[in-house]
């Protein structure tokens, strides 16, 4: 019998990419990228869905076809009417996982639709994850921000109702959002006429201090780390703790390259530090931290386990 | 929830002393918070001690007011009884409400303290009608503290559709992010709002002559550069200066505090319960002056009178302000 490996989880893709781009990411993610679950759909700004809409029904058959289980995602601040409605049409469908990003969707679950707790809610205790448990929630991603100590607390708490856990694993990690799109506010325009100037940035707009440091990145209504959470050399010690997934957030760039490293390395066909290289080669111009997790803060620099 | 008469002045307090003031000044409820991590106001020689807070509970009932103890930051993993206790302690020193964002803190204290009025925190940022309802139907929340995120018109929105109370910020301090869902400080600093109460906290300021210039750091970043001689604000992270692509200046929002005073009308058409006023780190006189003022132009509004607007003009002298999200135009 094989060894058990950690599930890898696509998250949802945050940031405005044209529908082409969207297209070929998600087929090559399709054929070739060895991730098990990929979570598709908006998360960020309903704005932007009108534009690749009509891309996600070929791009699901797609993944399906390539073994992938499918989720779709849900935006994490709903505010506006057609938001409710989009929120509420979630669980009118029945094929699909969702994963809730906002709690406005509790209102909405059903017990024959199968629903994960996404990266954006609030879940810092064993009381809040035991609630969501008993709610029917069977899958957790745990908010970035959490300390390791945290992580292997609520990795037990999940097991005992029979849930899992996942954690952020790589990529730009989600720091805000808020009413105001700061993309718009960075173009002297406002969230109402943007011209969606945010798909001018593939991976986020870069936020520099004035004395020049990298520092963070806005992607319209979401503020982003500069640095990209890179989990790869504590692949073991999560597994240790119970953690049982890693999410993997898409960037541009060689995204198959950054898939294949995690499951190399979830799976001990090679060690941490190749993977990490493999990771490196992938995006060199990347800045890696694992800083919410072992760090003093979430922009320090990389910590060896 | 709407069509209700008077309109209810929420004022903060971070000291007895605050408290007693505010209350004297005209406020009709007074939050307040335990001198711990439990709060969102987490700042060295703030807040209250148990016998502090027995003393204000029963002052503000002597005078007819009310205390919401805030429990409003999210419990730590495996360390939850340091904020089951402040709930536990709130219902039994008499609490009115208690404010609380957690989850998990709420299925608490709905299951063991079903008499003890609940109130949901700006915290966990509940922005829309059906938010609210799971919160109202999870754990009986008798009122919500509406996020900065939304226009007068999506607040009316919200009251025509919920049978729950509202209230909302109208002077003092603005988060620019949906609150409860930021970890800016966090990562800057590795202290944030949900998990320690503290956002941008002065232990990890530095302030530094360079090159003629007075920089103001945070956890190490440059949040403000000013020429030496001139007063450099505090490094709040979402209120600094960057360089995003072209744009250099306040990437996320100006140095400004909300006032939407001249709001007061549209919000109580709105069906609003409670105004709220922000600033529980700020000094006893600062409290009276905003409060004093604020009660008289909400004395004003239900008598049906204008709001003399020259009582709120002098509390925000030198001081820019916004009407933040509850215009659509701040978006």
């Amino acid at each position: 019998m094989g060894q058990k490996t950690l599930t890898l989880t696509l998250g949802p893709l945050q940031f405005n990419w044209s529908a082409e781009v969207f297209a070929d990411f998600y087929a090559r993610v399709a054929d070739e990228a060895p991730v098990d679950r990929v979570v598709i759909g908006e998360s960020v700004c309903s704005k932007r869905t009108p534009f690749y809409r009509d891309q996600i029904p070929a791009a699901i058959e797609r993944l399906k076809r390539g073994g992938k289980s499918v989720v779709l995602a849900s935006l994490a601040l709903v505010t506006l009417e057609r938001e409710r409605r989009a929120a509420r049409d979630l669980f009118k469908q029945t094929e699909h996982e969702v994963e809730i990003d906002d709690l406005t969707l509790m209102n909405w679950t059903r017990p024959e639709i199968p629903f994960a707790i996404g990266p954006l809610v609030n879940v810092y205790n064993e009381a809040t994850l035991a609630f969501l448990a008993k709610c029917g929630a069977q899958r957790f991603c745990l908010p970035p921000e959490l300390p390791f100590a945290s992580v292997e607390v609520l990795a037990a708490a999940a097991a005992k109702y029979g849930a899992s856990v996942e954690v952020w694993a790589y990529g730009r990690m989600p720091l805000a959002v808020s009413g105001r799109c700061y993309h718009a506010r960075a173009h002297g325009l406002s969230k109402d006429s943007c011209l969606f100037v945010c798909a001018q940035d593939p991976d986020g707009l870069a936020v520099r201090t004035l004395d020049g440091a990298d520092f963070l990145a806005i992607n319209g209504v979401q503020t982003l780390s500069h640095k990209y959470c890179n989990l790869i050399r504590d692949v073991d010690q999560l597994a240790q703790a119970g953690v049982t997934g890693l999410r993997l957030s898409p960037h541009s760039g060689d995204f198959v390259a950054v898939a294949r490293a995690f499951a190399e390395v979830a799976a001990k066909r090679i060690a941490p530090d190749e993977g990490f290289a493999l990771l490196r080669q992938a995006v060199p111009e990347a800045d890696f931290s694992n800083g919410f997790l072992f760090g003093a803060c979430g922009a320090a620099p990389l910590v060896s386990a | 929830m709407s069509g209700q008469g008077k309109l209810e002045l929420v004022c903060p307090a971070g000291t007895p002393a605050a408290f007693r003031a505010a209350i004297d000044a005209g406020a009709h409820t007074v939050y307040c918070g335990f001198n711990d991590e439990t709060n969102a106001r987490n700042f060295p020689g703030l807040n209250f001690s148990r016998a502090e807070m027995t003393e204000s509970i029963k002052f503000a009932h002597r005078r007819g007011g009310k205390t919401l103890i805030a429990v409003n930051t999210f419990p730590r993993a495996g360390d939850l009884a340091l904020w089951t206790n402040a709930v536990d302690d709130a219902a039994r020193l008499g609490a009115d409400a208690v404010i609380l964002a957690d989850i998990g803190l709420l299925d608490y204290a709905s299951r063991r303290h079903p008499s003890l009025r609940l109130h949901l925190s700006v915290q966990a940022a509940a922005a829309n009608a059906d938010a609210i309802a799971f919160y109202a139907r999870s754990f009986g929340v008798k009122r919500v503290v509406l996020p900065r995120v939304l226009t007068v018109q999506e607040i009316a929105a919200i009251n025509r559709a919920i049978a729950v109370e509202t209230e909302v910020f109208i002077f003092g301090g603005l988060c620019v992010m949906a609150e409860g869902r930021c970890s800016l400080s966090s990562y800057a600093t590795g202290k944030s709002p949900n998990m320690n109460g503290a956002c941008s906290p002065a232990s990890h300021v530095d302030y530094h002559e360079e090159d003629g210039e007075l920089v103001s750091r945070l956890g190490g970043f440059a949040i403000h550069r000013v020429a030496a001689g001139q007063a450099a604000p505090y490094p709040t992270l979402c209120k600094g200066c960057f360089q995003a692509g072209a744009y250099r200046g306040h990437v996320f929002e100006d140095p400004v505090s909300l006032d939407a005073a001249s709001l007061i009308p549209q919000l109580a058409e709105a069906g609003v319960t409670a105004l709220k006023i922000e600033g529980r780190q700020r000094s006893r006189a600062y409290t009276e002056a905003v409060v004093r003022s604020f009660r008289r132009a909400l004395d004003a509004q239900a008598a049906g009178k204008p709001i003399p607007a020259s009582e709120l003009r002098g509390l925000t002298e030198g001081q820019q302000t916004t009407s933040g999200a509850y215009r659509k135009t701040w978006r």
